[in-house]
């Protein structure tokens, strides 16, 4: 039971909760207290003392946003002092960071250059003493730049608290002070998923994607190559925003046209390989439990998981799903299934995939993910990429006219689209399963017990002839850690798991909350993408994978049956143990498929 | 030796900066090595960005091999009014080395400190456990030498 307390915020009493902070009760109230290092998806890290307020009776003005409220509490907001001292904070923070506004990803999103602008900062108040540090690009997904970094320490709180992924720090102090991975090995050697959560939450364009917009130019604009580009759920409800559209709005067949008018030579999308996904995965947990399999089915989507997996679980590999991703399933056959049924050399095909997500770069880029002969998906863009090339080509996207994708491999269903929210894979997968395992169609298929967002959410499905299918899921990876932690412990003591079906996503919220979205990536926004996601389902005429008329076609055509050897040999794959330290592959930790 | 160090402590997070300690003394190049940040994390359970945070926010550790004599000369206001400034550049020349290098040989390596506590006879410096006090550019030349020559 909180109890309430009365404050007194700029001369006027407002009622609040005793365990808020100050600034989460002057936000309660629409009282703006300036902020720079504070982000309310996140506990305080206290670091910028921009949020400074006038307490009466204290000798010195107290930080907002980690100062509990109290009983009788009066608070200033702004005062000529709280003024000038919020002024040479900024000032202060301005002069050691690399102001290269105009060609950086965060111009016109960066918090600082609002905030200065907002206070009308001199940006030549003070000297710039920015100091030369390496720009770290080791890794395939994501850019750290200590230049424009401000140490706010955001990404090492999601980093380690939300994510538990253990790959940010800060080292040394003062002036000399860097967030860095250990031993400043680089992102690339070090435990980090690739996940990007960092670059959702830095302020400035610090932690960024790695950009491949250039490369993709290049690839349209060689009339030798052939450009085929897949979108994956969430991109379609994420477009929009950055447009003025309202916040979820479903614009597939804008992006259709977008992309068309970018110059992509074939239009198609992911959602149809998040059916066949479907069809992999589900005949594998229903083999699994036909074959009364004690060890869970864990889904393999999310390449944020698979890497933490492989670096915290790889005991548990066998446990993971062997379907490869949408993303991959989409990379293999552009260059096979395609490529033949085109006519079109598969060395002239550039794979392109448009990401919510920094990790599906990674991914890409995974050695034995080159079943076609060739690296299945050769670039990975993010939401926030695309969003540039949108806007390079000059695209009223707001306004411009709808079209459809190319036929073969863009048909989805609603389980397809709503592979974008936490909680999507489990109840796509379980809206086929059901008929797998019984022959029969399931007739109520909103499975709400698997929606929304809570960090683990568990349910119960009867299903006949095979009894109750007991199922979890989880999003961000601090919650994937209990979920495994528990089936590990239940599996040593009592050989069994708790779950046969396990569903993980490695960011908040699922692909609509991925490291790749747009920037203002808070949990409001992703929640409300991913309610477009639904009702986009229950606006389709075909809600389930297996009745999707195009994924039917695929496996008449060419792949034969869910898990054939042709299907096995193209869709599915291995996974391997990697060292905490590093990340690097220490040895196998499931057999090749 | 590393786990022989650790198991002599609880694994608990408290006794992180202990740990380090013992282990950093018992390396003849008074550092802590990369393997051994694998063996505390292992025992301690604490990630190993979080040990190297730890270890470079405090200036008594090192994370690269140093010196078999650590000079740490005071750079607080009050050796500096007494003129650290010059003790550290005759330090520079009669060494030929930078602050943070160790000399070729592997006999010193040199670097700053806060204040050591004794500023009434400032400038100072510590070498290993050892205070110098009252330093002059003739008496650092002297000390130096007279490690050198009991090598």
């Amino acid at each position: 039971m909180v109890n309430n307390v009365n404050v007194w915020i700029d001369g006027k009493e407002y009622e609040v909760p005793e365990n808020m902070t100050i600034i989460e009760a002057a936000d309660k109230y629409g009282i703006y207290i300036p902020r720079l290092c504070y982000h309310p998806d996140l506990p305080p890290t206290a670091n910028c003392g921009v949020c400074v307020v006038e307490l009466e009776g204290a000798p010195v003005p107290k930080r907002a946003c980690c100062t509990p409220v109290a009983q009788g509490m009066k608070v200033v907001t702004n005062s000529l002092k709280l003024r000038s001292y919020r002024k040479t904070l900024v000032e202060m923070i301005l002069s050691n960071h690399e102001v290269v506004c105009p060609t950086c990803v965060a111009n016109n999103k960066c918090e600082l250059q609002t905030l200065a602008n907002n206070m009308g900062i001199d940006p030549y108040a003070l000297p710039n003493i920015v100091s030369e540090k390496e720009v770290d690009l080791s890794s395939y997904s994501i850019i750290r730049d200590p230049k424009k970094c401000i140490s706010c320490g955001r990404c090492i709180t999601v980093c380690n608290e939300v994510q538990t992924v253990y790959a940010l720090t800060n080292s040394a102090r003062g002036i000399e002070s860097e967030i860095t991975t250990a031993f400043g090995r680089g992102m690339a050697l070090s435990p980090c998923v690739n996940c990007g959560q960092c670059t959702v939450y830095c302020p400035t364009g610090a932690l960024r994607e790695r950009s491949e917009v250039d490369d993709v130019w290049d690839a349209i604009l060689d009339p030798d190559k052939h450009v085929i580009v897949q979108e994956a759920p969430s991109i379609r409800v994420s477009l929009g925003e950055e447009f003025g559209l309202p916040l979820g709005t479903v614009t597939a067949k804008k992006m259709y046209a977008a992309l068309r008018k970018i110059g992509f030579d074939s239009v198609m999308d992911t959602n149809f390989t998040a059916d066949l996904t479907i069809m992999e995965e589900g005949t594998e947990c229903v083999n699994r439990l036909k074959a009364g399999e004690k060890r869970p089915l864990i889904t393999s989507c999310s390449p944020g998981w698979v890497k933490f997996m492989e670096t915290y679980y790889p005991d548990l590999a066998d446990c993971v799903s062997t379907a490869k991703s949408p993303m991959s399933m989409f990379g293999v056959l552009s260059k096979t299934f395609y490529a033949e049924e085109h006519n079109i050399d598969p060395a002239k095909i550039v794979s392109v995939a448009i990401m919510p997500c920094t990790a599906k770069k990674f991914e890409a880029r995974r050695p034995e993910l080159r079943d076609s002969g060739y690296q299945d998906t050769d670039y990975v863009l993010t939401t926030r990429e695309l969003l540039r090339m949108i806007k390079e080509a000059g695209i009223d996207f707001a306004n411009i006219a709808e079209e459809e994708p190319d036929e073969g491999m863009s048909f989805y269903s609603g389980a397809g689209t709503i592979f974008g929210a936490t909680g999507g894979v489990m109840e796509a997968a379980i809206r086929s399963a059901y008929t797998l395992v019984t022959g029969e169609e399931l007739e109520n298929i909103d499975i709400c017990a698997v929606r929304g967002f809570e960090g683990i959410k568990e349910a119960t499905i009867n299903i006949p002839g095979f009894g109750d299918l007991k199922v979890a899921v989880a999003h961000g990876l601090g919650n994937a850690r209990k979920v495994m932690d528990r089936v590990r412990a239940s599996l040593a003591e009592t050989g069994e798991s708790p779950w046969h079906f396990i569903e993980i996503m490695a960011c908040p919220g699922g692909c609509v909350g991925g490291g790749g979205q747009p920037y203002g990536n808070d949990i409001a926004s992703r929640a409300r993408r991913g309610l477009a996601l639904y009702e986009e389902d229950c606006s389709l005429p075909v809600r389930k994978s297996h009745h999707n008329p195009e994924v039917q076609r695929i496996y008449e055509k060419y792949l034969g049956a869910p898990n054939s050897p042709l299907a096995h040999k193209l869709l599915h794959t291995n996974y391997f143990k990697r060292s905490i330290s590093d990340g690097s592959v220490v040895s196998e930790a499931t057999k090749k498929h | 030796m590393y786990k022989e160090i650790c198991s002599k402590y609880a694994p608990t997070k408290d006794n992180l900066i202990y740990i380090l300690h013992e282990i950093q003394d018992a390396e003849p190049q008074h550092y802590i090595s990369k393997e051994a940040v694998l063996a505390v994390s292992d025992y301690l359970k604490l990630p190993e960005n979080h040990i190297y945070g730890v270890m470079t926010f405090y200036s008594m550790y090192s994370t690269t091999p140093r010196g078999k004599h650590i000079i740490r000369l005071c750079e607080s206001p009050p050796c500096y009014i007494k003129g650290s400034e010059n003790i550290l550049r005759k330090l520079g020349i009669i060494l030929g080395v930078e602050v943070g290098e160790t000399t070729k040989d592997g006999m010193f390596t040199l670097e700053l400190c806060a204040c050591l506590g004794v500023c009434g006879n400032a400038p100072v410096m510590m070498i290993n456990e050892d205070v110098y006090g009252d330093l002059s550019e003739e008496k650092v030349e002297e000390i130096i030498e007279s490690i050198r020559g009991r090598q």
